[in-house]
C-alpha cells in the first residue's frame, strides 16, 4: 500500500511538470505532428484489422443467438451497433492500444533515460518530461477519439461483409438494425472514454518509461509494467466513466 | 569560477561523498580522479544538479546553485555545456539536429544563423559533411566530438566532462583531450573532467582532486601526481605494471 501510494505520488509530481505551458510553441507542435504519426497513423492498420473481424464475428453470434421467429431480424444490426459503440470501439481499442502505443512510448523513454539523453536534455535546461511526454498526451487524447469512430465504422463495414458473404441476415435488415433507436449520445460517451483511456495510456507508459533504471533490462521490465498498469487503469477508468454518464 | 563547500550524498545510509570543498578556476581542466565507486560520478552530477546533495554548497560565480529550483537553475544551465560518458547524442536527431537543439530552445537566430553556428561548431571539434548523418552512424570517437560540439554550441561558461575517454582507443583518446583542453583556454571556461584515465590527467590536467571512498584525499596537478606521497593516490596512478616499471625507472618514492 505504501509502495502504491508512492507510485502515484511520483506520477503526480511527474504530471505535474508534464502539463505545463511548453518553453516554445513552435518546438511543441513539431513534435506533435512527429508524435502524431507515431502514436495515431501508425495505429490505424492494426485497429482496421480488428475492427473488421471484430465487426464480423459479433454480427455472426448475435445472428446465431436470435434464432427466436419473434425477435426481428434487424436486431442483430442493432445489436452490433451497440457492441461496437458502448464498449468494443473504446475498451478493446484501449486495451489493444495500450499493448502497441504503451510499450513504444515506455520504451522509447526508458531507452533514453537509460542512455543519458534525457539527462542531457535537463542539463541544457529543457524540461524535458514536458518536451517529450506533453506533445504524446495531446496527440491521443485529441486524436485516439477519431481513431475509435474509425474503428466503428470499419467494424460495421466487417459486419455488412460477412452478412454479403454468408448471407445470415439481409443488408435490408442489418441497415435497419443499424438506424434503430440511435442515440448519438453513445457516440460522445465513447469518444469521452476513448480520451480519458489515451491519457492513461500515454501519461502512465511515460512514467515508466522517464523513470526506467537497470539497463537494457530495466527498460524491458518497465514496458511490462507500462503495460499492465495501463490496462487495469484502463478497466477501473471504464467502470467510473460509464457508472458517471451512463447511470 | 565554480565553489564547492561541504558537500555530502547519502545513498541510503551509505554516505558516498564525504564533506567535499574545491574550487574550479576558469581557463583550466579540472579533474575528479578515482577509482570506479570511489563517487566521481556521483560529485560530477551533484556539481550539475542531476542529483542533489544532502548538505553543503555549489557556487557558480555569485549564484548559489544548490539552492535554486528548476526555473532558477535554468539560466545557469544554459551556460553549461555537458559531455556525456557514451556522447548522449539524441537517436532521433541528425547530426546537425543534435548541435543545433539548445540553440533552438535558447535563441531567437534565423535558420542560417543557427547553421553557421552548427557548422562552425562541427569545423571546431574537426568534423565535415557529418551533418545529416545519425548519431548511429557515427564511430565512438565521432559520437563525443558531436558531444563536444553541442556541448560547445552556446558558447558555455562551464564544460563538465563524465569519462570523456572511455570506449576510445589511445590516439582518439589524445585527440578528444586536445580538443577539451584547446577549448577550454581559447573560449576560458571553467571545465571539470571526470575520469580515470591516467594519459589524460598527463595530458590536460592543470588541476587534479583526488577521490578516495567519496572523500576529496589530494589536490595538484599533472606536475606533482607521479611525486605525491600519498598511498591511495600512488596506488591509484601507478596501477597498471607499466606505469610500476616507470615509477622504478624514474625512481619515484612512496
Amino acid at each position: 500500500m505504501k509502495n502504491a501510494l508512492e507510485l502515484f505520488g511520483r506520477y503526480y509530481l511527474l504530471m505535474r511538470i508534464v502539463l505545463v505551458k511548453p518553453d516554445r510553441w513552435r518546438i511543441f507542435w513539431k513534435q506533435f505532428i512527429v508524435d502524431t504519426e507515431k502514436l495515431i497513423l501508425s495505429s490505424i492498420p492494426i485497429v482496421a484489422v480488428i475492427s473488421v473481424f471484430i465487426g464480423a464475428v459479433i454480427v455472426i453470434q448475435t445472428a446465431y443467438n436470435i434464432e427466436n421467429p419473434f425477435i426481428p431480424k434487424m436486431y442483430v444490426g442493432y445489436m452490433a451497433r451497440e457492441s461496437l459503440v458502448l464498449e468494443f470501439c473504446s475498451t478493446m481499442i484501449a486495451l489493444i492500444l495500450a499493448g502497441k502505443v504503451g510499450s513504444n512510448i515506455s520504451s522509447e523513454l526508458g531507452s533514453m533515460r537509460i542512455s543519458e539523453q534525457i539527462d542531457a536534455m535537463e542539463m541544457m535546461g529543457i524540461n524535458s518530461a514536458n518536451y517529450l511526454i506533453l506533445p504524446k498526451i495531446v496527440s491521443s487524447v485529441v486524436f485516439n477519439p477519431l481513431l475509435m469512430l474509425m474503428s466503428f465504422m470499419v467494424g460495421l463495414l466487417g459486419g455488412a461483409g460477412i452478412i454479403i458473404f454468408t448471407g445470415v441476415i439481409n443488408m435490408g435488415q442489418y441497415t435497419e438494425g443499424l438506424q434503430y433507436a440511435f442515440r448519438s449520445y453513445y457516440i460522445f460517451y465513447s469518444m469521452i472514454k476513448m480520451s480519458a483511456f489515451s491519457f492513461v495510456i500515454t501519461s502512465v507508459s511515460s512514467f515508466y518509461g522517464y523513470y526506467a533504471t537497470g539497463g537494457s533490462l530495466g527498460v524491458g521490465r518497465s514496458s511490462t509494467k507500462a503495460i499492465v498498469v495501463s490496462s487495469i487503469s484502463i478497466l477501473v477508468v471504464n467502470l467510473v466513466i460509464t457508472q458517471l454518464m451512463l447511470n | 569560477m565554480i565553489t564547492v563547500k561541504e558537500i555530502n550524498k547519502y545513498f541510503g545510509d551509505k554516505q558516498v561523498l564525504k564533506n567535499i570543498s574545491i574550487n574550479y578556476m576558469p581557463g583550466k581542466c579540472s579533474m575528479i580522479i578515482g577509482a570506479s565507486g570511489s563517487g566521481k560520478t556521483v560529485l560530477l552530477k551533484s556539481l550539475v544538479g542531476l542529483l542533489e546533495p544532502d548538505s553543503g554548497e555549489i557556487w557558480y560565480g555569485d549564484t548559489l546553485f544548490s539552492s535554486l529550483d528548476f526555473q532558477g537553475r535554468k539560466n545557469i544551465r544554459k551556460e553549461i555545456g555537458m559531455l556525456f560518458q557514451g556522447g548522449a547524442l539524441f537517436d532521433f536527431a541528425t547530426v546537425e539536429e543534435n548541435v543545433r537543439f539548445p540553440m533552438d530552445f535558447f535563441t531567437e537566430w534565423s535558420r542560417e544563423e543557427k547553421r553557421d553556428r552548427v557548422n562552425f561548431c562541427l569545423n571546431r571539434v574537426n568534423l565535415e559533411n557529418v551533418n545529416k548523418l545519425y548519431p548511429s552512424e557515427l564511430s565512438g570517437g565521432m559520437q563525443k566530438r558531436v558531444g563536444i560540439a553541442r556541448a560547445i554550441a552556446l558558447n558555455p561558461k562551464y564544460l563538465f566532462c563524465d569519462e570523456p575517454n572511455s570506449g576510445l582507443d589511445p590516439h582518439t583518446s589524445i585527440v578528444i583531450d586536445q580538443l577539451i583542453s584547446e577549448i577550454t583556454a581559447e573560449y576560458n571556461i571553467t571545465t571539470v573532467i571526470n575520469s580515470h584515465d591516467m594519459n589524460s590527467v598527463m595530458e590536460i590536467g592543470d588541476h587534479v582532486g583526488f577521490i578516495y571512498k567519496g572523500e576529496l584525499v589530494w589536490v595538484g596537478d599533472r606536475n606533482n601526481i607521479l611525486t605525491a606521497t600519498h598511498k591511495e593516490l600512488n596506488e591509484f596512478v601507478f596501477a597498471s605494471n607499466m606505469a610500476k616499471k616507470m615509477k622504478e625507472m624514474m625512481g619515484v618514492s612512496g
